[in-house]
């Protein structure tokens, strides 16, 4: 009793510290943080009063409170876990879609360095200056 | 200049777009090749990240080059060049790849079938090529076949050629959404081109084996190759694409 105690306070207050942190050095952005705050929170709650664990699992119907508390920890990460990678998925299509724009730009400029006077360069030869090209 | 109709095949004009790299040893040649079968055509040779000469050479050999800033495999290369051929109003893009495999002389035959279809595939014609596949590698090119020709409603025998052509409404889809997935970049495009009502031919042609070879044929990597074949393609069918045409890609 006193080892989950003891464990569960460290856990949630150290979490709770380095999110603060992390926070004041612009390191984590608020939409995160509050996530995070919410389970550390949740930890010291269960820590301090095991007693509302204990009233959960009865319940629900489960038998060891612990095997509760194991459930709703994975399957919080798994759902954490989840929302990153699609955050990731999201964030690998925006830059892939910067490359492209950046490289296109890059090819843009150079013909017009080569081609200072007008729009000379090889691919610009006639729909090219009725579109974008002539708007820089 | 006046711009002239686009209608017809002799004023059309053309984009071909080479994605490449670490092609550096064939990319120069397969650009004056293009160039001299297709002497009124463009060539943007897309580097993707190449760590080699790929676009100086490429550049030397007469081609515009467009330098991706990192490795985006071959969807990313080839968005990008759908997006130059909208923006400068190109009527066509034929792709071609830059490891000097495709026969340049096969793009006019290419161009000519777009008169009935947006994209027109160049397809490896049996024993002619010479393609080495068996095994699961072979399965899964015949699975995606398959499963290719019934959604086109007619026989489409090659779907993994990256010796293509598309016509402006083709390119307009293929300018937003070219996935850079895994073998996405051939045949998810192809389901992508269909369901967005593009009609979607083939024209036999020949292919010579790749100046620098490195088809590995390991058993292994044909199974994964199978499996992701299955994998892309359950995708491509269950996923959710625009149903009708959208242009946000500069002036079309």
């Amino acid at each position: 009793m006193n080892a989950n105690l003891v464990l569960g306070l460290t856990g949630s207050l150290v979490t709770l510290v380095v999110l603060f942190e992390m926070l004041r050095r612009h390191r984590l952005r608020e939409k995160y943080a509050i996530f995070w705050v919410l389970v550390a929170l949740t930890t010291l709650l269960i820590a301090v009063f095991p007693g509302v664990l204990l009233w959960a699992a009865d319940l629900i119907g489960v038998e060891v409170p612990a095997n509760l508390l194991f459930f709703g920890a994975s399957l919080v990460l798994l759902v954490v876990s989840i929302h990153h990678s699609y955050e990731l998925g999201r964030l690998e299509d925006r830059t892939r879609t910067l490359a492209e724009e950046v490289a296109l730009l890059r090819m843009e400029l150079e013909q017009k360095r080569r081609a200072p006077s007008d729009e000379g360069a090889p691919g610009d030869t006639e729909a090219g200056s009725s579109g974008d090209a002539g708007a820089g | 200049m006046a711009r002239m109709p686009a209608s017809s095949p002799a004023s059309r004009r053309v984009l071909v777009v080479v994605p490449a790299f670490n092609e550096a040893g064939t990319v120069g040649q397969v650009v004056a090749e293009v160039r001299a079968a297709q002497p009124g055509a463009d060539v943007l040779v897309v580097d993707d990240g190449s760590g080699d000469a790929t676009a100086t050479v490429a550049e030397r050999a007469g081609a515009l080059v467009c330098r991706l800033p990192y490795n985006l495999g071959v969807g990313g290369a080839m968005r990008a060049g759908y997006r130059y051929a909208m923006r400068r109003g190109y009527d066509a893009v034929v792709q071609v790849d830059a490891d000097g495999q495709h026969d340049a002389a096969y793009i006019e035959a290419l161009l000519e079938a777009l008169a009935d279809a947006d994209v027109v595939i160049g397809a490896r014609f049996a024993g002619v090529g010479d393609y080495p596949a068996r095994g699961p590698r072979r399965w899964a090119m015949l699975l995606l076949a398959a499963a290719l020709s019934r959604l086109a409603g007619h026989r489409l025998s090659d779907v993994t050629s990256g010796f293509r052509a598309a016509d402006r409404r083709a390119m307009a889809v293929f300018a937003t959404h070219y996935p850079a997935e895994y073998l996405g970049d051939t045949v998810e495009s192809l389901v992508i081109a269909l369901r967005t009502g593009c009609r979607v031919a083939q024209v036999p042609v020949a292919m010579r084996s790749r100046a620098a070879g490195r088809a590995s044929q390991s058993p292994v990597r044909t199974t994964v190759y199978l499996g992701r074949a299955v994998v892309a393609l359950g995708l491509a069918l269950v996923r959710r694409w625009p149903t009708e045409l959208e242009s946000r890609v500069g002036p079309a």
